[in-house]
């Protein structure tokens, strides 16, 4: 008669030899089966935390991004308390998007329909799929856009760089930048989010009056008002950054929005 | 009392006389790494412990089943998802120290010492042992990271904790800070003192001469 009780079936397995493959087997399956069931337990069970954590975290720097902005805490202060305002874009028209709230933003971005596939010759940021919506902070002098926060990001040396570009009411002219994330080699790529690094920044332009793209982050020290210094020995993380901030100013990114702003219609 | 003495020989072995970092030295490249702050150093030391007290009682538990040929997988399968599920904890609540660890949490992983013991203590020795053994050893190298960090920092930016200590130049006290402190290469002269002023109180930790020079023969004239 076959023994189907489970419990003789574990003393059986254990008593077998340590060198048999079953038992090699076994071991193996059983061990990674466990580390697995734990890891994953950790993950799903702390993964809140650690997303309010990474919110609370873009919160403080925006708002250090903007504190650091000349001039802008005078200009929040005269347009009220509460004058930076959350929108959600719509990157194809460039216009505030139908439909799509703040809250409903996560939701809007599970569905694949919302993602634009980019061909090699867009996709210099190296991001694959680009979002449809993205949530923009405006601030407003009256009726015209002084000040846009946008989020970036893409592909650095190690891993995917993430970052807020605030641009002034020209939508051409820098007014500051923060990374939000990044995995960059410490001490070399990692400088990008040296304050130091990041305060070249402001007043840097993108294009020339003729429209050309100009916006590079050079190797060794800038030397017009279109370059930011590159960082020493992180060649790969500076022309990320450069390809960064090219992409989402331009005509697959935020480009669409700088017109309509441009031409007053947000 | 023999088993008491057994379990404080084997803890406090460790901590002086066979330190990991001092003596074996192992693990010194996270400790050069993550030494820059006192806090940094201490959230390290911490996990690194954890881990190694942890990874020691699950190996020492199934030790009598773990097939030699895949022992050393099986090994660091347990650490490698302990040290994962430290890493996550810290995501979550220490977020600020954590990302100033960055990467060398999940490279405990890889660090010499929580092998070493599982494979050459915890392997062989009942858990509560095993875990005596991997908690002195654990201590061992909280004590280098704690004494390397406290001088770096201190030094380095006269402050201890985040609290200033030594008022520095830039807050209109007195004292410049020494860079070099915050730099890579003074981990090295720091450990290598630390190794040297235990060797010096311990001779018999010095290693024997690789190369003996030969002994000059006095010439009879």
């Amino acid at each position: 008669m076959v023994d189907l009780n489970p419990y003789s079936w574990w003393k059986r397995f254990l008593a077998l030899p340590n060198e048999s493959r079953t038992k090699t087997i076994g071991v193996a399956f059983l061990v990674a089966a466990v580390c697995a069931v734990l890891v994953n337990g950790a993950t799903v069970v702390l993964r809140p935390i650690q997303t309010a954590n990474r919110a609370h975290e873009q919160q403080v720097r925006l708002e250090a991004l903007v504190s650091a902005i000349p001039g802008m805490n005078e200009l929040i202060a005269k347009a009220g308390g509460d004058a930076l305002s959350a929108v959600i874009v719509d990157l194809k028209t460039g216009w505030a998007a139908d439909g799509v709230s703040p809250a409903t933003l996560d939701e809007a971005l599970q569905e694949a329909a919302n993602w634009t596939p980019l061909t090699p010759e867009q996709d210099i940021a190296g991001l694959g799929t680009r979002p449809d919506f993205t949530q923009v902070y405006i601030l407003r002098d009256g009726e015209t856009v002084s000040l846009a926060i946008l989020p970036i990001a893409g592909a650095g040396y190690q891993g995917q760089i993430q970052g807020m570009l605030a641009m002034h009411g020209d939508m051409n002219t820098i007014a500051g930048i923060a990374i939000t994330e990044q995995v960059e080699t410490p001490g070399l790529g990692g400088r990008i989010e040296e304050p130091a690094w990041q305060a070249q920044f402001p007043g840097i332009r993108i294009r020339d009056p003729s429209g050309r793209m100009r916006f590079t982050i050079q190797r060794g020290p800038a030397t017009n008002e279109y370059e930011v210094d590159g960082i020493t020995g992180a060649t790969r993380t500076s022309n990320a950054m450069t390809q960064i901030v090219r992409f989402w100013t331009g005509p697959e990114g935020y480009g669409p929005f700088f017109d309509a702003v441009r031409r007053g219609e947000f | 009392m023999a088993a008491k003495g057994f379990f404080w020989s084997t803890l406090t072995e460790p901590l002086i006389r066979q330190n990991p970092v001092t003596l074996q030295i192992l693990g010194i490249c996270s400790a050069l790494a993550v030494t820059t702050s006192l806090d940094t150093a201490l959230t390290m030391a911490a996990s690194l412990t954890v881990v190694l007290v942890l990874s020691a009682f699950f190996v020492s538990l199934i030790r009598r089943h773990i097939p030699d040929s895949i022992r050393l997988i099986v090994q660091i399968i347990i650490v490698a998802s302990l040290v994962i599920v430290i890493d996550q904890l810290l995501q979550a609540y220490l977020f600020d120290i954590s990302k100033r660890l960055s990467v060398f949490v999940g490279l405990i992983t890889t660090n010499c010492i929580v092998l070493g013991r599982t494979e050459s203590f915890s392997r062989s020795n009942p858990p509560v042992r095993s875990m005596v053994d991997a908690l002195g050893n654990g201590l061992g190298y909280s004590m280098v990271l704690t004494v390397i960090g406290s001088i770096r920092e201190l030094f380095g930016k006269g402050s201890l904790l985040g609290f200033d200590v030594l008022p520095t130049v830039d807050q209109g006290g007195w004292y410049t800070p020494l860079a070099l402190m915050l730099l890579a290469p003074s981990a090295f002269f720091l450990l290598g003192g630390l190794v040297w002023a235990i060797r010096s109180l311990n001779p018999e930790q010095a290693e024997a001469l690789e190369h003996v020079p030969p002994e000059k023969k006095e010439s009879r004239a």
